[in-house]
């Protein structure tokens, strides 16, 4: 079976001799909605380059629907970290059509089809009727719903979100991670947040990670070693699987509180 | 005034300040929204050091212009991406210092008074040749055939690099277009009207059309009509005042930047 996403054996990091991900071995089932947790600099967003192919590897091999990061262009869907305080002369509409990049070659312009699924994506996040303000003009959350409709524009198989709920609301967050779940029913979600009690129930995985994968699946909730790596164990519902990513220093066992 | 139109200086800096005016617009545009405003000074004072190696080795002094421009402008890029992620900023500090001190060494070694230097860094729009002409003209066609044609790919790389790539775009090539055509309008620009005009050209109308528009296709054709009307405002008012017109033209720019501001506050 072609795996959205097959890591084995993962080191990977911004220095030589300097890993931020150890030793990392994850898959990631077609049609699973894995909320990625773990602690700040933990190396979430880092993973996340790697699948994207923003990164190299140190070692290990990283497969994404069976090829190469950054080989598989058009079949994942990135909604990165958000950057604040940016600015750029660029309609919502303009933002969204980017998403429809990696299907129209370079000297071709977009297409009717492009604009079309520009807009229904924003109207699926509920942002259709700013498609012609500028970008400056939107506030945090808003600005977060049409990167995501930029993802979704490319027709993507495999959805990355990068602390996508980190700037809404209470109540927006509700909606949008309904949306989610309501698109989970076509592609693969990986939602990096660390909201852990936010997403637990709309989420079908977990995994913790903190350089280093310690536990995997649903056999080995160990939890006093999830504790020991700064991986909230608490929060996390019974009955969702979870993986635990920890850390590459200090051994797994001396978390001591039960 | 009309009557200064019948002579060919005239025309031709009429003719000049329209090809200018819409390579200025254009890329003037692209360096401004990729906050590279910087990169102006830096290309043209460093180019300064090609000009003298021009002038050292007797070759034409737009050869030597062109190649330091072009690997300032690509080393600032190169320096200041990927892995180094140097500032910027600081790049272009380094290229402009080192460039316009290479100059000044150049010219010494070869002795002796350059005054074909001088009309390089204060040139003049009441003397540009024919020549200056089809070459700038060219260039606009090539400005315009490139930034035409990549256009979803040039705005996508300056707004979110990252994710354009993971689009499959190829951000460096699409950088180094820009960077390379960017350097070629400075030294076209410069040949015509001098140093300091470049610099006013290329960043006051694109930045005054930024807060008055919002996409880039409309911004760069606002900086074009803005650069086009201070370029001839500048040209009658020098005409009529018996000033030189490169500083009529900056003083306007200066004006419409300042007074834009405070319009906008
Ligand atoms: N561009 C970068 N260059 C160097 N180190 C980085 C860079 N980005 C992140 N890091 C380091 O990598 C580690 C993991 O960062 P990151 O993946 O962003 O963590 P998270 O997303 O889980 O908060 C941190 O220690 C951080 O300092
Ligand atoms: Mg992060």
């Amino acid at each position: 079976m072609i795996l959205p996403v097959k890591i084995s054996g993962l080191s990977a990091g911004y220095r030589p001799g300097h890993p931020v991900l150890k030793d990392i071995d994850l898959e990631i089932m077609p049609g699973d909605f894995l909320a990625l947790i773990g602690p700040n600099g933990g190396g979430k967003t880092t993973l996340l380059k790697v699948i994207l192919g923003l990164i190299r590897p140190m070692s290990g091999t990283v497969r994404v629907f069976g090829r190469s990061p950054g080989d598989e262009t058009g079949r994942i869907g990135y909604v990165p970290q958000m950057i604040p305080g940016a600015t750029f002369p660029v309609t919502v509409m303009e933002v969204a059509l980017m998403g429809r990049l990696g299907l129209r070659g370079m000297w071709r312009r977009y297409t009717p089809a492009d604009r079309l699924a520009a807009i229904h994506n924003l109207h699926l996040l509920g942002v259709a009727d700013l498609a012609a303000e500028p970008m400056d003009n939107l506030s945090g959350g808003q600005r977060q719903r049409v990167l995501i409709a930029r993802a979704l524009a490319g027709e993507p198989d495999l959805l990355l979100l990068d602390e996508p709920a980190a700037s809404v609301d209470q109540k927006t967050q509700e909606s949008f991670f309904n949306l989610l779940a309501l698109l989970n029913k076509k592609l693969t979600i990986v939602l990096v947040t660390h909201d852990v009690g936010a997403v637990s129930s709309y989420v079908r995985t977990i995994a913790c990670i903190n350089r280093v994968l310690v536990s995997h699946g649903e056999t080995l909730p160990a939890e006093a070693v999830a504790r020991a790596y700064g991986c909230p164990f608490e929060l996390v519902t019974h009955g969702v699987p979870h993986r635990v990513i920890g850390s590459a220093e200090g051994s797994g066992d001396s978390g001591g509180e039960p | 005034m009309i009557e200064a139109l019948s002579y060919a200086w005239m025309q031709n800096a009429v003719v000049a300040s329209i090809l200018s005016a819409i390579a200025c617009g254009v890329i003037g545009t692209l360096v401004v929204v990729n906050r590279m405003s910087t990169l102006t000074g830096a290309v043209a004072h460093a180019s300064f050091g090609g000009l003298g190696l021009a002038y050292l080795l007797g070759m034409p002094p737009m050869a030597g212009a062109v190649l330091v421009s072009m690997g300032t402008a690509l080393g600032v890029g190169a320096i200041s991406s990927g892995t180094r992620r140097e500032y910027p900023d600081t790049a272009m500090a380094a290229f402009w210092a080192t460039g316009m001190a290479a100059g000044l060494i150049f010219v010494r070694l070869r002795g002796g008074y350059a005054p074909d230097l001088m009309s390089w860094l204060f040139g003049s729009l009441l003397t540009v040749s024919r020549t200056d002409l089809v070459l700038a003209g060219s260039l606009d066609l090539l400005v315009l055939l490139l930034v035409g044609g990549l256009f979803k790919e040039l705005t996508a790389v300056s707004y979110d690099s990252e994710f354009s790539r993971i689009r499959g775009v190829r951000t460096a090539l699409i950088r180094s277009v820009f960077l390379a055509l960017t350097a070629l309008v400075i030294v076209m620009l410069m040949k015509i009207s001098g140093l300091i005009m470049v610099m006013a050209l290329m960043t006051i109308p694109a930045a005054v059309a930024r807060m008055f528009t919002k996409g880039l296709r409309r911004m760069m054709i606002l900086s074009s009509i803005l650069a086009l009307a201070l370029s001839l405002g500048g040209l009658a008012l020098a005409y009529v005042l018996d000033l030189p017109p490169g500083a009529v033209i900056i003083l306007l720019a200066g004006a419409l930047y300042f007074i834009s501001h405070i319009v906008k506050n």
